[in-house]
């Protein structure tokens, strides 16, 4: 065994705590580069690659069964510009009633032998395709909010049971439910369509999809299509879905990868720089600057790679629930951490460790070898002892004083624990603002506690995919009073929905009239008032810059052929249509009339009970009431889980990087730490020495890194927000009351005093007679 | 006879393997004795300092010290032991570089819990008997070998010990400074103060010591009084 070699065996096996520190800091850096890695990939054009996985249709087409074959049907799939089809699929409305007897509004159902193949390759979830009578799969992603562990129970259909064999996800949303052929041939009460899917050769443009439909409809008898949904469409919703989500998660991944290269330099470069007595001692006895690098390099690069593996397991293991979260929300099908991912973070983290011990490695390597070996012994004389001074004048215990003088006794090593501290204190203020502020985002969904809409019915003029309009009420005065009459109302905001072109922007826009008490909870205002009266209009960031318009100018809307002139009086943060939805009140538009109201129950009125009463209040004037689901929203479930994870993980190895500082500091004094014990200092005063060492340096680093941490979220949050055209409302910006700015501030010092409480007792266990021989 | 300060009886320890450090050691030392502990390498004279002070304890047999079982404190009675009856003084000084002459000296005090102000009192007047007092606000690492060894019999003897226990004290120090340190403790002990010194200077044994004990290979080999130099 080469003399370099047994150094580097010595190093990693003698200096074991160091040893330990490096491979666990690598192994949660490396777990945390791979979830962020991870999440990065997945966050990329997330519906264009669920699409593309799952060969998603172009064209989701119904057709009049009583004006087509099915053979005419199959023979559509040769029509020009047609790559592949699916179906004829035989499609129904359907009325089910979950487990708890609640009817669900009517799901599409297509009759589909298989998950797919050429077309629409649905991904199952949960379960198994239906194959037998009585056996159905539900749709998630859609308009259904699926449980989780659905599979296995049983619904009922006109009061016949039927059981959820699986839950699958399809990205062109085709259907709400599959079961058999056969089966929904059974099922089906009401009006029948059929449904087929179409491919394109090209279908990148509006234009190029209605080419498609053309020529399908070409090849059919005329009338036989009764409607038709492309997947730009869908795509335009599902993008919506995650507008920003998207930048969110990307932050996040970014978040966990900067700090893994950020933490794996801080440490390896501490422990490097620790042993410079141990290199001068090398060099004393002939070992070249290159050998030195070399054995610091090995000694580094060992539990570094030893780390790096067994985080990339780990990494592996934690994504793969996180994805499945993800999958969900995106409708894609990723299965893992692709092995490019592993591969880089690896290599990656085994790069800045390698770079990292060489830059410090080489430094001490160039000191002479007289120098290394003072370096590193005692602090240079004169350091800190002003501080020293100082603090012996506190009215506080000597051993108290004592330790708080020490950082400044060694202000480099004072930095690295600052910077560690500060680390990890930035990184858990910066995600859990970052996740406030997305919870703060979807807040207003969960205002509503009850939706009032027409009467749950089977549609003449069967099916049609994609979302349905929602009829209007034809008496909502009728509606309201009895909304406003019902014991237990808080509040209610009705909407009614129309088309309006904007002069300035092409194209149509959506518009939403408002009405009712509750309308201004449901939308943040960035800058401006609420909608004091007809006439007005709030609007998003991405409307007035297309307009070209300011909060206050006055800009002229054509409805229904006629013109309305308006005042923007409002911007408000509302990511609908991208941002171009215009909002007013119900007068604003004349002729429009509400579909759905929203309502919210007085504090500790029970929405079951609330609902069923309102429906059997509402049936004379044809409405009923849904209860609406408060279960927490996927999104906010993945950023939740995500800012815990990572927060959880950041403090363990910041908390890791104080430790193997202090570690290395107290064996440095453990022969001041006897002469102290030899002088009478407790175990107990020698503790809070070695823990009040760290407070100064705590303190600090939380302080910077919660300010570093509350900049990084401002700037991130705006920047995200900017970067897909909108401005934040300041409730959503300036999430950190005083209060948790103390906590993270305080978090810095809970790290530290964690990070040194081993050491600490290792320092007060120390036998004096050990630790004054020790030179 | 008065009650012993120090008794050893039948004290063994053993490190490891191989033969005893001490073995079966017995010995007592009265209040204002001056005792030299003598004897080579290796003969087990820093290990009885040791077990005196507190800083190890036997593998068997006592050890008493003013009236307590030194063999059955943990460390943190062990540490209040010896700030309240031990003073120490090593042969390389041990004094905190990082702290002031008068810190130094005030740091036994102030971790036995007297506030600043007094300690600061007592620390000014052991100084200045000890003739040191000008190096007060200075750091050791200014001062010669012989007024460290000074400033730290000073520290020893803030919080006014029973026993004051010297290991090697003149032995990283010139001929004068060890004149000058031999003195020193020849005056405590004059003035009552408990003494036990271990060393290899026969000089300073015999400057300073009322009783010399030599060990030979742990155990004693000779135990006898002496006439003071003075």
């Amino acid at each position: 065994m080469s003399a370099l070699t047994r150094v580097v065996r010595a190093g990693v096996g003698r200096k074991r705590v160091q040893t330990i520190v490096i491979g666990l800091v690598v192994a949660i850096a490396v777990t945390s580069a791979v979830l962020g890695g991870s999440l990065m990939v997945a966050s990329q054009g997330p519906f264009d690659r669920a699409f593309g996985q799952q060969r998603g249709a172009h064209l989701t087409a119904q057709f009049d069964v009583g004006k087509v074959t099915e053979a005419q049907l199959a023979a559509s799939a040769s029509a020009a510009g047609v790559a592949a089809a699916a179906g004829p699929f035989l499609t129904a409305q359907v009325g089910l009633t979950d487990p708890a007897g609640h009817p669900l509004p009517p799901l599409n159902v297509a009759g589909r032998a298989d998950a797919g193949n050429e077309v629409d390759r649905v991904d199952l979830v949960e379960g198994r395709w239906a194959t037998a009578p009585g056996e159905i799969v539900l749709a998630t992603g859609g308009h259904l909010r699926l449980p989780p562990k659905v599979a296995g129970e049983q619904w009922t259909i006109s009061g016949k049971p039927v059981t959820v064999v699986g839950v699958a996800r399809s990205a062109s949303r085709s259907a709400d439910a599959w079961t058999t052929p056969a089966q929904l041939a059974a099922w089906a009460e009401g009006p029948r369509s059929y449904q087929m899917l179409y491919r394109f050769t090209e279908a990148g443009t509006t234009e190029q999809v209605q080419a498609g439909k053309n020529a399908v409809q070409a090849a059919l008898p005329a009338g036989a299509m009764t409607g038709a949904l492309s997947w730009l469409d869908i795509r335009l919703e599902a993008i919506n879905d995650t507008l920003l989500l998207v930048p969110f998660l990307i932050a996040f991944g970014l978040l966990g990868v900067v700090m893994a290269v950020l933490i794996i330099g801080n440490v390896i470069a501490g422990a490097v720089s620790t042993s410079t007595r141990r290199i001068g001692i090398l060099k004393a006895l002939g070992f070249t600057p290159s050998q030195v690098v070399r054995a610091y390099v090995g000694q580094a690069l060992i539990p570094a790679s030893v780390g790096a593996m067994i985080g990339a397991v780990a990494g592996n293991l934690l994504t793969i629930p996180i994805l499945a979260q993800t999958n969900e929300l995106y409708g894609t099908s990723d299965s893992g951490v692709a092995f490019w991912v592993d591969a880089v973070v690896i290599g990656g983290a085994l790069v800045v460790v390698a770079v990292t011990a060489l830059a410090a490695a080489a430094r001490a390597g160039r000191l002479r070898s007289v120098d290394a070996l003072a370096v590193g012994r005692t602090p240079r004389p004169g350091r800190g002892r002003w501080a020293t001074r100082l603090t012996s004048r506190l009215p506080i215990p000597r051993p108290v004083t004592l330790g708080l003088a020490h950082p400044f006794a060694r202000p480099v090593r004072a930095v690295s624990i600052i910077a560690a501290i500060a680390f990890g204190a930035a990184a858990v203020t910066f995600a859990v603002g970052l996740g406030t502020s997305l919870n703060r985002v979807q807040e207003v969904e969960d205002i509503a506690d009850v939706q009032v809409g027409a009467p749950h019915r089977m549609e003449p003029g069967g099916p049609r995919p994609g979302p349905r309009e929602p009829e209007a009420f034809p008496d909502p005065a009728a509606i309201e009073k009895v909304i406003a009459a019902q014991p237990g109302t808080a509040g209610y905001m009705g909407v009614a929905r129309g088309e309006i072109t904007a002069a300035g922007i092409v194209g149509e826009l959506d518009a939403v009239a408002v009405t009712g008490p509750d309308s201004a909870r449901y939308y943040r205002m960035v800058s401006g008032d609420w909608l004091t009266g007809p006439g007005q209009i709030i609007v998003s960031t991405p409307f007035l810059t297309a307009a070209g318009k300011q909060v206050g100018d006055s800009i002229v809307l054509t409805h229904e052929g006629a013109q309305v002139p308006v005042t923007i009086v409002g911007e408000v943060f509302n990511t609908d249509s991208d941002g171009m939805q215009v909002v007013t009140e119900l007068a604003t538009l004349g002729s429009v009339k509400p579909s759905t109201y929203y309502v919210s129950v007085l504090s500790g009125t029970d929405a079951s009970a609330y609902t069923q009463a309102l429906t059997k209040a509402l049936d004379p004037v044809g409405a009923m009431a849904d209860r609406l689901d408060h279960s927490p929203d996927e999104m906010v479930v993945v950023v939740n889980i995500l800012t815990g994870l990572l927060s959880l993980m950041l403090t363990v190895v910041a908390g890791l990087g104080v430790m193997n500082t202090v570690v290395l500091e107290t064996r440095e004094r453990v022969h001041d730490l006897g002469v102290h014990k030899a002088l009478g200092m407790t175990p107990r005063q020698t503790t809070a020495m070695v823990i009040a060492s760290v407070v100064v340096t705590g303190v600090i680093g939380g302080a910077a890194g919660t300010a570093i941490g509350v900049l990084l979220q401002r700037t991130v949050i705006t920047e995200m927000a900017s970067s897909v055209g909108f401005r934040l409302p300041a409730s959503v910006v300036d999430v950190y009351g005083s209060y948790e700015l103390v906590v993270f501030g305080l978090a810095g010092l809970v790290i530290a005093v964690v990070g040194a409480l081993l050491p600490a007792g290792w320092a007060a266990r120390t036998r004096v007679a050990v630790a004054l021989r020790t030179e | 006879m008065s009650t012993p300060l120090i008794e050893l009886h039948q004290v063994t320890r053993r490190y490891d393997e191989g033969p005893p450090a001490l073995n079966d050691v017995s010995l007592s030392v009265e209040p204002g004795e001056a005792l030299a502990i003598l004897g080579p390498s290796g003969s087990g004279k820093s290990t009885m300092l040791n077990l005196i002070a507190g800083l190890d304890r036997p593998s068997t047999g006592t050890v008493t010290v003013d009236g307590v079982r030194v063999d059955e404190l943990g460390e943190a009675a062990s540490a209040r032991y010896r700030r309240a009856r031990i003073g120490l003084v090593f042969q390389f000084f041990n004094l905190l570089d990082d702290l002031t002459v008068a810190d130094n000296v005030m740091l036994p005090a102030q971790l036995a819990g007297m506030g600043r102000s007094t300690a600061e009192r007592r620390a000014t007047e052991l100084l200045g008997r000890l003739g040191v007092d000008r190096h007060a606000t200075a750091y050791p690492g200014r001062l010669s070998g012989g007024e460290r060894q000074r400033v730290a019999v000073a520290r020893a003897l803030m919080n006014r010990p029973a026993l004051l226990l010297a290991d090697e004290p003149t032995g990283a120090l010139d001929t004068a400074s060890g004149e000058d340190v031999m003195r020193l403790l020849s005056e405590l002990h004059a003035d009552g103060q408990t003494v036990v010194l271990v060393t290899h200077d026969l000089v300073l044994a015999e400057r300073c010591a009322t009783r010399t004990v030599h060990l030979l290979d742990g155990q004693v080999a000779s135990d006898s009084a002496m006439e003071l130099l003075r």
